[in-house]
C-alpha cells in the first residue's frame, strides 16, 4: 500500500514538473514555432519569472529583499510583466537581425541574469538563493495540496493551449506563419514585420517566466543553480523538436514525454554506485543530445507535424520545418 | 607615479593583453565559419575545451612542456571536428542556417558531457607550480608563462595571415565568405573550401584553450565561459574578418580586465563578478550601433 501511495505522488510530481515545462515549451513554441525566432535563453527569462514571484511571497526576512507577501496571482502576474518588459528590451535590439543574433543576445541575456542573481545579495541572497517560498493550497491536507497544485498547473496548460490555437487560427496567426516563410512578401501584404515578430518574443518569454514561478513555489526554494542553465534550455528545446514545432499538441506531447524519459532515467542512474552515477548523468546529456540530431536530421517534422490551415499544405510537406530568412 | 603605471601595466594590462590575444585565437575560427558557412556555431567554446583537454592527456602521458604537444592537440582536435562536421552539419548544407545553429546548440552540450564522462569535473593543472615573474627595469613584471603565450599567439596569427593572403586555399575561403554564388560560379570546390575552414578554426580554437588553460587550469566549462567573449569579438571586429577578430579579441580582453581597476576612487569601478557582463555590453552596443562591426563586417 505504501509503494503503491509513493508512485501515486511521484506520478503527481511527474505530471506537475511535465505541466510546468509543457508551459515552457507552449512559450518557446509561440516563439519558434510560429514566428521562427531562435531563443537559446530561456533558463534566463525562466529565472526572472521565478524570482520575482518567490521575491514577491515571501515573509519578511533579512536574508533577501521580501516581506511584501502579495497573494499568488498578483505575484504571477508581476513575474510575466517584468520578463516581458526585459523581453520587450532585448528584441528591440536583436529581432531586426537575423536570428543567430537573436541566439547569441539571449545566450548572454541569461548569463548576465545569472551573474546579477549570484552577485546582488541585498535582494536574491547570492548563491544561496531564496528558501522558505510559500506553496499554494499548502494547508490542505495530503495528497489533495499535491493534487491542487497540479489541477493549477493543468488548468493553467489548457487555458494557455486554447488560448493559442485561437491566436494560430486568427489572421494574428497566419501573419505570423507568413512571416516565418517568407518574410518580404509579408512585408510587401503590408504587414508590420517587427512588430508581430516583437509580440511573439515577449508572449513567449512571458510565458516562461510563468513557468518560473511556478516551479519556485512548487519546490519552495530558487537559487541561481537551481538548474543547470543550459541543460534547461537545451531540454525545453528537444521538447519543442521531438513534439513537432509549431503544433501546440506536439509540444505539450514532447514536454510530458521527454520529461518522463529524463526523470525515469534519473531513478535508473541515481541507483548505480556514487562514482557510476555521477559519471551517468552526462551520458544523459549527451543522449538526448543524440535524439535531438537524430530528430532533427531525420524526422524534422516531428512526433505531431504542424497542421497548416491553408491550401498550402504542400509547400509545409516539402520543407516540414519552420524556414529562416534568406541568407543574402 | 611608476607604483601607478607599475600596477595598471603588471596587474591589469598585461593580463588584459594575455587575455586578449587568447580570445583573437577563439575569434579567428568563429568569424570564418560565421563568414563561410554562415551560421553561428555555438560548438566553437567545447572545441576549445576538448583542445585543453587533449593537451592536459598529452602532457600526463609524455611530460613534455604544454606548448611542445600543442600541435599534436590541435591535430586531435580537427579530427574530432572534421567528424562533427560530416555526422551533423553536413547533411544541413542545403537547409535554412538556422537548423546549423540548433546542431552545434545540440552539439555544445554533447561534447561538453563527453569530457566530463571521460575526465570528470575537476579542475586540472596544465603546469604545476608557481612560476616568479620576471622584473624588467625595476617595475614592469612579466610572467614567462604570459611571454611565452603571446608569443606562440604572434606565431599563429602570422601563420594563419600568410594562409589567407598567399596561398590557393585562403584566397578561396576569403572569396567564398565574400560570395559564395560568385565562388562557386569560378569553379572553387566549396566543400575543400569548408574543410579547410573546419581545420584552421578547429586548431585555433584548440591552441586558444590549451594557452588559457597555461594561464590558468583546465576545467570542464572553460569553453563556455570563452564563448560569450569570443563571439563579441567577433562581432566587434565584423563577421567574416579575420583581422577584425583579432582586434576584437584584444579590445574585449583589455576592457574585461581594465573594467576592474579603481579607476575613481580604491574600488573597482566593476564589481570583478561582473566581468563576464563586460564583454556582453559591448557586443550588445555594437548591435545597436554598428551591426557591422569595425571592420564592415557582414550583417545577416
Amino acid at each position: 500500500m505504501d509503494q503503491t501511495y509513493g508512485i501515486f505522488l511521484y506520478v503527481i510530481s511527474l505530471l506537475t514538473m511535465g505541466g510546468i515545462y509543457a508551459i515552457l515549451a507552449l512559450g518557446l513554441n509561440i516563439q519558434w514555432g510560429f514566428t521562427g525566432l531562435f531563443n537559446a535563453g530561456i533558463a534566463g527569462f525562466y529565472a526572472i519569472g521565478a524570482y520575482v514571484s518567490a521575491i514577491l511571497t515571501t515573509a519578511p526576512t533579512a536574508r533577501h529583499l521580501g516581506g511584501y507577501e502579495m497573494p499568488y496571482p498578483v505575484a504571477f502576474a508581476a513575474a510575466m510583466i517584468v520578463a516581458g518588459i526585459l523581453a520587450w528590451g532585448v528584441g528591440r535590439i536583436c529581432l531586426r537581425l537575423r536570428s543567430d543574433y537573436l541566439a547569441i543576445a539571449t545566450i548572454g541575456i541569461a548569463e548576465i541574469f545569472r551573474l546579477i542573481l549570484k552577485n546582488e545579495t541585498w535582494a536574491t541572497n547570492g548563491p544561496r538563493g531564496v528558501s522558505m517560498v510559500p506553496k499554494p493550497f499548502a494547508t490542505l491536507p495530503e495528497p489533495w495540496n499535491h493534487l491542487a497544485f497540479l489541477a493549477m498547473v493543468l488548468v493553467t496548460v489548457a487555458a494557455i493551449y486554447l488560448a493559442l490555437e485561437t491566436a494560430r487560427k486568427s489572421p494574428w496567426g497566419r501573419v505570423m506563419t507568413a512571416i516565418r516563410e517568407n518574410e518580404p512578401a509579408a512585408r510587401a501584404a503590408g504587414k508590420n514585420v517587427a512588430r508581430f515578430r516583437m509580440e511573439g518574443f515577449v508572449f513567449g518569454c512571458m510565458l516562461m517566466a510563468l513557468a518560473g514561478a511556478y516551479t519556485s513555489h512548487y519546490l519552495k526554494f530558487i537559487g541561481p543553480n537551481a538548474t543547470d542553465p543550459l541543460t534547461a534550455t537545451f531540454l525545453v528545446w528537444v521538447m519543442l523538436v521531438v513534439g513537432g514545432s509549431a503544433n501546440n499538441k506536439g509540444a505539450i506531447l514532447g514536454a510530458f514525454l521527454m520529461w518522463t524519459v529524463w526523470s525515469a532515467t534519473e531513478i535508473l542512474t541515481s541507483r548505480l554506485p556514487d562514482d557510476l552515477s555521477i559519471r551517468t548523468a552526462y551520458v544523459r546529456i549527451f543522449l538526448i543530445g543524440l535524439v535531438l540530431q537524430i530528430v532533427l536530421q531525420k524526422f524534422p517534422r516531428g512526433i505531431l507535424p504542424e497542421q497548416r490551415l491553408a491550401s498550402s499544405a504542400k509547400a509545409a510537406e516539402n520543407t516540414g520545418r519552420p524556414a529562416d530568412r534568406p541568407s543574402t | 607615479m611608476i607604483d601607478f603605471i607599475g600596477d595598471l601595466v603588471n596587474f591589469y594590462l598585461i593580463p588584459g593583453l594575455v587575455l586578449g590575444s587568447i580570445y583573437a585565437l577563439g575569434a579567428i575560427g568563429l568569424t570564418m565559419t560565421f563568414g563561410i558557412l554562415r551560421f553561428a556555431n555555438f560548438a566553437h567554446g567545447e572545441t576549445m575545451t576538448l583542445g585543453a583537454y587533449f593537451a592536459w592527456t598529452l602532457v600526463q602521458l609524455t611530460g613534455w612542456h604544454p606548448i611542445a604537444v600543442l600541435p599534436i592537440a590541435m591535430g586531435l582536435t580537427v579530427l574530432v571536428v572534421l567528424g562533427i562536421d560530416r555526422g551533423f552539419y553536413k547533411p544541413f548544407r542545403a537547409s535554412p542556417t538556422i537548423m546549423l545553429v540548433i546542431a552545434s546548440f545540440g552539439m555544445m552540450l554533447m561534447v561538453r558531457s563527453v569530457v566530463q564522462f571521460i575526465w570528470g569535473v575537476q579542475m586540472k593543472a596544465m603546469v604545476p607550480g608557481i612560476q616568479m615573474p620576471v622584473v624588467l627595469f625595476d617595475w614592469l613584471r612579466i610572467s614567462p608563462k604570459h611571454m611565452m603565450i603571446i608569443a606562440s599567439v604572434l606565431v599563429l596569427m602570422f601563420a594563419v595571415h600568410y594562409l589567407l593572403t598567399y596561398t590557393k586555399i585562403g584566397k578561396a575561403m576569403r572569396a567564398m565568405s565574400d560570395s559564395p554564388e560568385l565562388a562557386r560560379l569560378t569553379g572553387i570546390n566549396t566543400e575543400a573550401v569548408i574543410r579547410a575552414t573546419w581545420i584552421i578554426g578547429a586548431a585555433l580554437a584548440a591552441a586558444a584553450g590549451v594557452l588559457l588553460a597555461v594561464d590558468t587550469h583546465v576545467e570542464t566549462m572553460m569553453g563556455f565561459k570563452l564563448l560569450l567573449p569570443v563571439f563579441a569579438a567577433t562581432i566587434l571586429g565584423g563577421i567574416g574578418r579575420p583581422y577584425g577578430a583579432v582586434a576584437g579579441g584584444l579590445v574585449i580582453g583589455m576592457a574585461e580586465e581594465l573594467s576592474s581597476y579603481p579607476w575613481i576612487g580604491t574600488e573597482p569601478l566593476l564589481n570583478p563578478g561582473y566581468k563576464a557582463g563586460v564583454a556582453f555590453a559591448i557586443m550588445v552596443a555594437m548591435l545597436i550601433w554598428r551591426p557591422s562591426g569595425l571592420f564592415r563586417g557582414k550583417v545577416y
